[in-house]
């Protein structure tokens, strides 16, 4: 039959329009399966056993009572499991998890280590079997607490994505120079994850081939890796990824799907392997604590001479990781003297890994904060301060920007928030036992797009078929990914489906640092293009249809160097009972600059998604590691807390007009900018209300009590 | 798999004739605590006997004013009752602030009393916990206890009560009714929970296999005008880190009547009689309450991290009671 797309749909643009997901009903009926309920004949569960001890060895695996119990199939442990390579560097640029490398040998460098796994015919029958297990350790002294001059802290030579330290200018001339100086140490706690789904993954050989059912941010990510860590040719791994009920950073090769494919192989059958939410607490990182010091030196009108922004954060025994919490700055702001660095402590904990806006979340915090304390320092509004030191290239880089729209979002933010009418005085507005303030931050986050592959199908019944191993880990990528090749092909979006997250479709980005839907957009774009134009000459398809592929690599390659970031403004209005430390927000609003928005509904749901993580960060979110035993206490949902929905009131998140000149369809990503700054204008609207810098998150209310006690005292 | 059994009890000596028979057996009313300790292993029962459909929901007037609250009362009926709105309004209120509307619909009277403190070395089994393993230490007076107590506390264990009911009933003289297979009785609430000592793991004082029956309020008018003010660390859906239930009657400006009872201070809910004593009959203002305040907390022993609890509760008080004393003028 005959094709066509239609140059007339052009016109009704589906980019831009709001649509539900297309796997929306699937999901709210239940027809949607998660990795860890998708039905496999002959399935076996494995389940994990964790150390108890923060560090030392292990001893003896009493593997025998627990192979007695009813249903056991294996226990597989240092002694047994079959060896695996680990000495590589990853797709990300990184080598694999090491608690990932699971029973290679007897070492526990820290609490919650995975030590064995029980193969089980039944979920219950491998769970009771471990929590059964008993585990003899070489017990020897750990050292988990993180903290500001630990003697341990050293000075790292990289810090992955970003450069671990660069000083511009000379500090202490530009310090001198300076009339106002803010100098002030922020802190914010160890913060997990947490995505709504845990962790699950079933693995099974079929004809020399792995196959792997699993809930990750990237299939061509884990299925390389797996490939790797077993010695397999890569295309004898199949991984495949349908519906993620969340991944922040967590989801990548984790000490699950291993330990699934060795009790795999071990024992020729199918084997599943879901963590516990406690278990995910010490096996998917987090983010690292940090302790950070600001010093901003400026002129009388808040004109910056002087960044400095020192952090400290925390890495495992086992791994270098560094939270790039001072690298924020490097693209916002600009001054003379401009110092950012990165300092490390190893303790014996589990390996920190990139947690939602790593770096900029927690960097963001600190850095906007002592923006506040400057603007109130030097008498001037904190926006206009922000708009008083608005770069017209890098700051650090000297590179010209993509696009650049912060200024334009705290205008647009301002007008909408009503900031013109704010008293600039702290402490003057109360409702009953309540104070109010308002307060706002800047946010910015890296746009960049990773190599992607794609393939687009016309079919023979006159629909399009778009492959790409692609991740929807919850963000509504397949349905923004739907609206790009309707587009592109210039057809409804009815006609068009995509299909995502099976290695096999070939190698991709994943979703990860705000990338994802850009670089498969990207890929789709041109792979659609292609078929377009093919179609327009020669509209005869084949029953076997006509399919075009792409491949990113050489037009990311092409690129030439900018500055490319989203930006937004972040507006809260909080309420303060300093007589019991409750902070409650009442509004929020963030107005983002982050390209060309290809879905209004979920790009927003996105952006106040961020936002109200921001909201956790600012007042709640915090895990706690019992200093003696080396463990967390509390490690679940009812410890670790998050908002509530009486926490989160009036969230409104918009945007200004921004595009990506050097993309194709002018788009950025809006997966991490909304949580950077949040947290910051939380904080800054306690201070507008109480008078009191909190400069130690979360914002608890013992912090605010004893802030207000002390400062009575005072 | 672990297994145990499960049956519904038609009636209440049937249900004392099983835990009679079976000691590791448990009674199970809403179980939105129990279930959550038998999926973490800190309860192992061999058996559940379900008195949720006892015939123990009603809740009725007493002859001399007062309430009688069947046992398997729900939560959610509790709070919404008129008589209970009406005549201990604080009562109703505490019992809104807890938990979420699904829990309350699930929860009962009498497993809200035995609930189990949320501390969290008690609910995770891989850590020493005296209450759940006697002698294995109290890792919490070192560790992370910045919601333990502040009173009546022991070096054994400094966990906390985590209910907000039992507060208002404390502050109201509830009485606890229970049934044994040996006969019926009943003990005060202010006696029902043990002191902590180093017998931690013994928590309540009723008999072995005793079956809650009821709570009994004596008639109290002052409880007409009384306010529950719980503070956690989000707005919603967290257990208190301080709650304060006051009654107060105030006429002339002296204080005729008050009642006091602190949450999330100690293994129980804290009757607050010192503060109560050095109210009463003395002036209704802001100082007076706050002087109160200090009596009753003059006894705390903070820890390192929660010393924020004696503010706390003391702000609390003052604000309570001076709102209770605003409303009283008016």
């Amino acid at each position: 039959m005959t094709t066509t797309t239609d140059p007339a749909a052009a016109a009704v643009r589906s980019i831009g329009t709001a649509r539900t997901r297309v796997e929306g009903r699937d999901k709210v009926t239940g027809a949607a399966r998660y990795a860890g309920e998708i039905p496999f004949a002959e399935l076996a569960h494995g389940w994990l056993v964790l150390s108890t001890v923060a560090r030392g060895r292990v001893r003896s695996v009493e593997a025998d009572p627990v192979l007695a119990m009813p249903g056991v199939l294996a226990v597989l442990h240092h002694g047994n499991a079959p060896r695996v390579e680990s000495d590589f560097v990853g797709m990300l640029g990184v080598p694999p998890d090491p608690a990932a490398v699971v029973f290679q040998d007897d070492r526990v460098p820290h609490a919650g280590w995975p030590v064995a796994l029980v193969v089980a015919e039944t979920s219950e029958q491998a769970r009771e079997a471990a929590e059964t297990l008993v585990v003899h350790y070489d017990q020897e002294p750990h050292d988990v607490a993180f903290s500001a001059g630990h003697p341990g802290a050293y000075a790292p030579e990289s810090a992955g994505y970003a450069e671990a330290a660069v000083e511009k200018g000379d500090l202490e001339a530009a310090l001198a120079a300076s009339s106002v100086v803010v100098d002030a140490e922020y802190t914010t706690p160890e913060e997990h994850h947490n995505a709504m789904e845990p962790h699950a993954a079933a693995a099974r050989w079929d004809g020399g081939r792995l196959e792997v059912v699993d809930s990750n941010q990237g299939s061509t990510w884990v299925a390389s890796e797996l490939a790797q860590m077993f010695s397999l040719d890569p295309g004898a791994v199949r991984v495949r990824s349908e519906h993620v009920g969340g991944g922040f950073g967590s989801k990548g090769v984790r000490a699950h799907q291993v330990a699934a494919v060795m009790a795999a192989t071990v024992l020729q059958r199918p084997v599943r392997v879901v963590m516990t939410r406690r278990q995910v607490f010490s096996l998917a990182g987090y983010r690292s604590p940090t302790v950070q010091r600001v010093r901003l030196g400026a002129d009388a009108d808040g004109r910056l001479r002087v960044l400095e922004h020192r952090s400290l954060s925390a890495t495992s025994t086992v791994r270098e990781f560094v939270e790039t919490s001072a690298a924020a700055g490097r693209a916002l702001y600009p001054a003379d003297a401009h110092h950012t660095t990165h300092e490390l402590v190893r303790l014996d904990v589990p390996t920190p890994t990139w947690m939602r806006a790593p770096g900029e979340a927690p960097g963001s915090f600190a850095l906007e904060s002592a923006l506040d304390e400057l603007a109130e320092k030097c008498g001037v509004d904190p926006i206009a301060l922000r708009t008083r030191n608005e770069p017209d290239r890098g700051p650090v880089s000297g590179l010209p920007f993509g696009s650049r729209n912060l200024v334009a979002c705290f205008e647009e933010g301002a007008r909408r928030f009503g900031w013109a009418d704010r008293d600039p005085r702290p402490g003057l507005r109360r409702d009953g036992r309540w104070l109010l303030g308002t307060g706002t931050a800047a946010a910015s986050f890296h746009a960049g797009a990773g190599p992607s592959t794609a393939a687009v199908t016309a079919e023979a019944d006159g629909t399009f078929t778009v492959r790409i191993t692609a991740a929807d880990i919850g963000t509504g990528a397949r349905t923004a990914l739907t609206l790009v090749a309707a587009d592109t092909l210039e057809v409804a979006p009815e006609r068009v489906r995509v299909r995502i997250g099976d290695s096999d479709f070939g190698p991709a980005m994943i979703a990860g640092g705000s990338m994802g839907t850009r670089s498969w957009a990207w890929a789709i774009t041109i792979a659609a293009r292609e078929l377009r134009e093919r179609l327009a000459l020669d509209g005869t398809v084949p029953p076997e249809g006509v399919t075009v592929r792409s491949d990113t690599t050489e037009a990311l390659g092409a690129l030439s160097q900018k500055e490319r970031h989203s930006y937004g403004a972040q507006f809260a209005e909080v309420a303060v009972d300093t007589a019991t430390g409750e902070v409650r927000v009442r509004r929020m609003l963030g107005i983002f600059a982050a390209g060309r928005i290809v879905n209004p509904l979920t790009a927003r749901s996105q952006l106040v998604g961020g936002m109200i993580w921001g909201i956790s960060m600012a007042l709640h979110e915090e895990a706690a590691r019992d200093r003696n035993l080396g463990s967390h206490v509390g490690a679940d949902l009812a410890g670790y807390h998050f908002a509530a929905h009486a926490d989160v009131p009036a969230v409104e998140a918009d945007w200004v007009d921004d595009q990506d000149p050097d993309d194709p369809i002018d788009i950025k990503g809006v997966g991490e900018v909304g949580i950077v700054g949040a947290a910051a204008a939380v904080a800054n609207a306690v201070w507008h209300a109480t008078g009191v810098r909190h400069r130690h998150l979360p914002i608890r209310p013992d912090r605010v009590l004893l802030a207000h006690t002390g400062a009575h005292d005072a | 798999m672990r297994e145990f059994g499960y049956q519904r009890a038609s009636d209440v000596s049937g249900a004392l004739a099983v835990l009679d028979a079976d000691p590791d057996a448990r009674f199970i009313g809403g179980g939105t605590n129990l279930v959550d300790l038998m999926k973490t292993g800190v309860e192992r029962p061999s058996r559940l006997v379900d008195v949720r459909e006892l015939p123990l929901d009603e809740i009725a007037v007493t002859r001399d004013g007062g309430l009688r609250i069947g046992a398997t009362v729900t939560n959610s009926d509790l709070a919404a009752h008129p008589e209970v709105r009406r005549r201990y309004p604080a009562l109703a209120q505490a019992v809104l602030a807890g938990a979420s509307g699904q829990l309350r619909n699930m929860a009962t009277v009498g497993g809200n009393l035995l609930q189990r403190t949320r501390c969290a070395y008690f609910t995770d089994v891989t850590k020493p916990c005296n209450k759940r393993e006697p002698g294995t230490g109290c890792p919490a007076v070192e560790g992370e206890h910045r919601n333990h107590a502040i009173l009546g506390a022991s070096g054994h264990c400094v966990a906390v009560h985590p209910s907000d009911m039992g507060v208002a009933l404390t502050a109201f003289d509830a009485v606890v009714s229970y049934e044994t297979a040996q006969g019926p009785g009943e003990t005060p609430l202010a006696d029902f929970y043990l002191p902590v000592g180093d017998t931690p793991h013994r928590e309540t004082a009723l008999p072995p296999g005793a079956l809650i029956t009821g709570v009994t309020l004596p008639p109290a008018p002052v409880a007409a005008r009384s306010r529950y003010r719980k503070v956690r660390e989000r707005a919603s859906y967290a257990f208190a880190i301080g709650s304060v239930a006051a009654a107060l009657d105030v006429r002339d400006n002296v204080v005729r009547d008050v009642r006091l009872a602190f949450g999330a201070v100690a293994s129980r809910p804290w009757r607050a009689r010192a503060a109560e004593r050095a109210l009463t009959g003395g002036p209704a203002t802001a100082e007076a309450f706050a002087a109160a305040a200090d009596a009753e907390l003059a006894a705390a022993e903070p820890l390192r991290d929660n010393g924020y609890k004696v503010t706390l509760i003391r702000n609390l008080v003052v604000a309570v009671l001076s709102e209770l004393a605003e409303e009283d003028a008016r």
